[in-house]
């Protein structure tokens, strides 16, 4: 159980952290998701002991290690930019952890051996970091951080700097290793769709504070605030609050409670179709829609249609039944 | 394409009327008494001495301003003391100040009237007009090469190397010897070469503080001025071609290390 408890950090004049609290469960995968300046990065600086919070306490396993040495709380942590050691092989890179800590020469070696088989890296085990590529480098940091056994790994927007296919890839990988090693695990990024894919529990971080914790499916359903609705996907603002654009109902004849509104351009994106239109007061409207649909309605620039939420608005009182009826 | 040629006629020709004339001049007239004259004349006892004085300080001082080196650019760049800037000054304080006035300020610090003077007399330990003063004197204007050398590699390989170590169980000292050091051992063994060419042929601080004593505190280059102003041109000659020698071997370990450190 890794605990931080009312954890405040200034940097200067800006707050980074306000008094921040968070539990994390053993063996999850955990997304501290924010966008940039948010604090998500030094609150996982503070666990891992590379910073030291103004107030708050960290506990891990029970253990009050707010101010003990990185070097001492057993976490594995692993930078955006890889922070490899440049003049070590991989498997240097990889042993690094267990030759200061004096590990037995033949147990080390098997360790190695194993996670480079892990991370797919044993044919590359005496090159050096200059010539791996980035997904290369960030695996082999990977192994670094698991060799010495970590109770927690902590993963600094690891797949930041790589590009889309390479990130995708390893973020699969990611998963399936989690599932297969259990190590409790959290992860930084600013990526709800990387969030939302791996993680078990999400924690969305602004301004220095914890907006909402839960779930993907409970923080996409019943976001707590206009941020989380609007950091996790597309929004669409209505006169009572936000939807999601593929929630909006497009029709060709007025209905109750629909609003009046004129098609402005129609995007294809393959299986859907995202159709923006303004409305008689001058408010855009987003609304996504199954191609299908789109084309039953003959939708194209300038044609007046009729638009209504059948979801409530969120966030609000989780009380959708009654509002649900309508559609 | 004929503007760039002018160019490098030009950069050349400025080289070679400055450096290579001259310094080829020296080498020319040292061999034309022939290899036997020279010989003799680099093999006198005031020669030998020279030569094992200068080795012998330069085998100090670059060493110690190798450490003190590393330990201000580590403060240089990972140092929040307010003090910073006040050492970021005086590491160049060296290269702003005339190697004779540091000689000077030696003789008011060290000297028989000086401020520590008559307390070293008193203790026995003789500091101006002895190899210790030629080694202080040499530091003196050594000391800014490594930490100058240094510094920017520290900050180019930041700080991430050194966190992950941390996180990974190592010490302070096993992360500055197997991450940091090797890190910047490049630029470091370029600061020594740089230090090391510097110190040999260093004349003005060391003519002051030495006294010229021939066969006890006299260095090559003071060697080298001896000679020509009595007029023994050959001799000066000889000394200027050993002092040469051991430029040109630092020079070329400098090439080579320059090739390293552009690679790493």
């Amino acid at each position: 159980m890794i605990s931080v408890t009312g954890v405040s950090k200034r940097y200067g004049d800006f707050q980074a952290l306000d008094e921040v609290s968070v539990h994390v469960t053993p063996g999850a995968l955990t997304a501290l998701l924010g966008p940039s300046g948010s604090g998500k990065s030094t609150l996982l600086r503070i666990i891992a002991g590379l910073e030291v919070p103004d107030a708050g306490t960290v506990t891990l396993a029970g253990e009050d290690v707010t101010h003990v040495s990185p070097r001492h709380r057993g976490v594995g942590f692993v930078f955006q930019h890889y922070a490899a050691f440049t003049h070590m092989t991989v498997r240097q890179n990889v042993a690094f952890g267990l030759t200061v800590r004096k590990e037995p020469r033949e147990k080390a070696a098997a360790t190695v051996d194993r996670l480079l088989d892990v991370v797919g890296l044993t044919g590359f085990q005496h090159r050096y970091p200059h010539q791996l590529s980035g997904g290369q480098r960030q695996r082999m940091a990977l192994a670094r951080a698991l060799a010495v056994e970590p109770s927690v790994l902590l993963l600094d927007e690891p797949f930041g700097a790589l590009d889309r296919n390479v990130r995708n890839e390893l973020r699969a990988w990611l998963r399936r290793l989690h599932d297969e090693v259990h190590v409790t695990t959290i992860l930084v990024t600013h990526d709800q769709e990387e969030a939302m894919e791996l993680a078990d529990s999400l924690v969305v971080l602004n301004h220095g504070r914890v907006e909402q914790v839960g779930g993907p499916r409970e923080l996409y359903d019943a976001p707590a605030s206009d941020f989380v609705m609007r950091f996790l996907g597309p929004v669409t603002e209505t006169p009572r609050g936000l939807v999601r654009p593929h929630e909006l109902v497009v029709s060709a004849v007025p209905e109750p409670d629909a609003t009046e509104a004129q098609v402005a351009r129609i995007v294809h994106l393959g299986f859907e179709v995202r159709a923006e239109m303004e409305s008689g007061d001058g408010s855009r409207i987003t609304a996504q829609l199954p191609r299908a649909e789109a084309d039953a309605l003959e939708l194209e620039p300038g044609q007046i249609v009729y638009v209504r939420a059948p979801h409530a608005p969120r966030p609000a009182e989780p009380d959708t039944e009654e509002d649900l009826v309508r559609v | 394409m004929a503007g760039r040629l002018v160019m490098r006629g030009i950069a050349l020709a400025y080289l070679g009327v400055l450096l290579a004339v001259p310094v080829g001049m020296v080498m020319v007239k040292t061999f034309e008494p022939g290899p036997v004259a020279v010989w003799q004349a680099v093999t006198t006892p005031a020669a030998l001495h020279a030569f094992w004085l200068t080795l012998l300080v330069t085998a100090v001082a670059v060493p110690l301003n190798a450490v003190f080196g590393v330990l201000a650019a580590l403060v240089l760049v990972r140092g929040r003391s307010r003090l910073r800037p006040v050492l970021d000054v005086m590491v160049d304080l060296p290269f702003a100040v005339s190697p004779v006035v540091v000689g000077l300020a030696m003789i008011l610090v060290y000297g028989r009237d000086g401020w520590l003077g008559g307390w070293l007399a008193d203790a026995g330990i003789r500091i101006i007009f002895s190899v210790p003063g030629i080694v202080i004197a040499t530091m003196f204007v050594c000391l800014p090469f490594v930490a100058r050398e240094v510094v920017p590699v520290l900050r180019e390989i930041g700080t991430e190397q050194e966190q992950a170590a941390s996180t990974l169980g190592a010490s302070g000292w096993q992360t500055f010897w197997r991450v940091t050091l090797p890190a910047i051992r490049w630029g470091l063994a370029y600061g020594v070469v740089l230090s090391t060419a510097r110190a040999v042929g260093e004349f003005g601080a060391v003519s002051i503080v030495s006294g010229k004593i021939s066969g006890q505190t006299e260095t090559l280059t003071l060697l080298v001025e001896k000679r020509y102003t009595n007029f023994d041109m050959a001799g000066a000659y000889a000394a200027s071609a050993l002092l040469a020698v051991i430029a040109l071997a630092t020079l070329g370990l400098m090439a080579l290390l320059q090739r390293r450190k552009d690679t790493a």
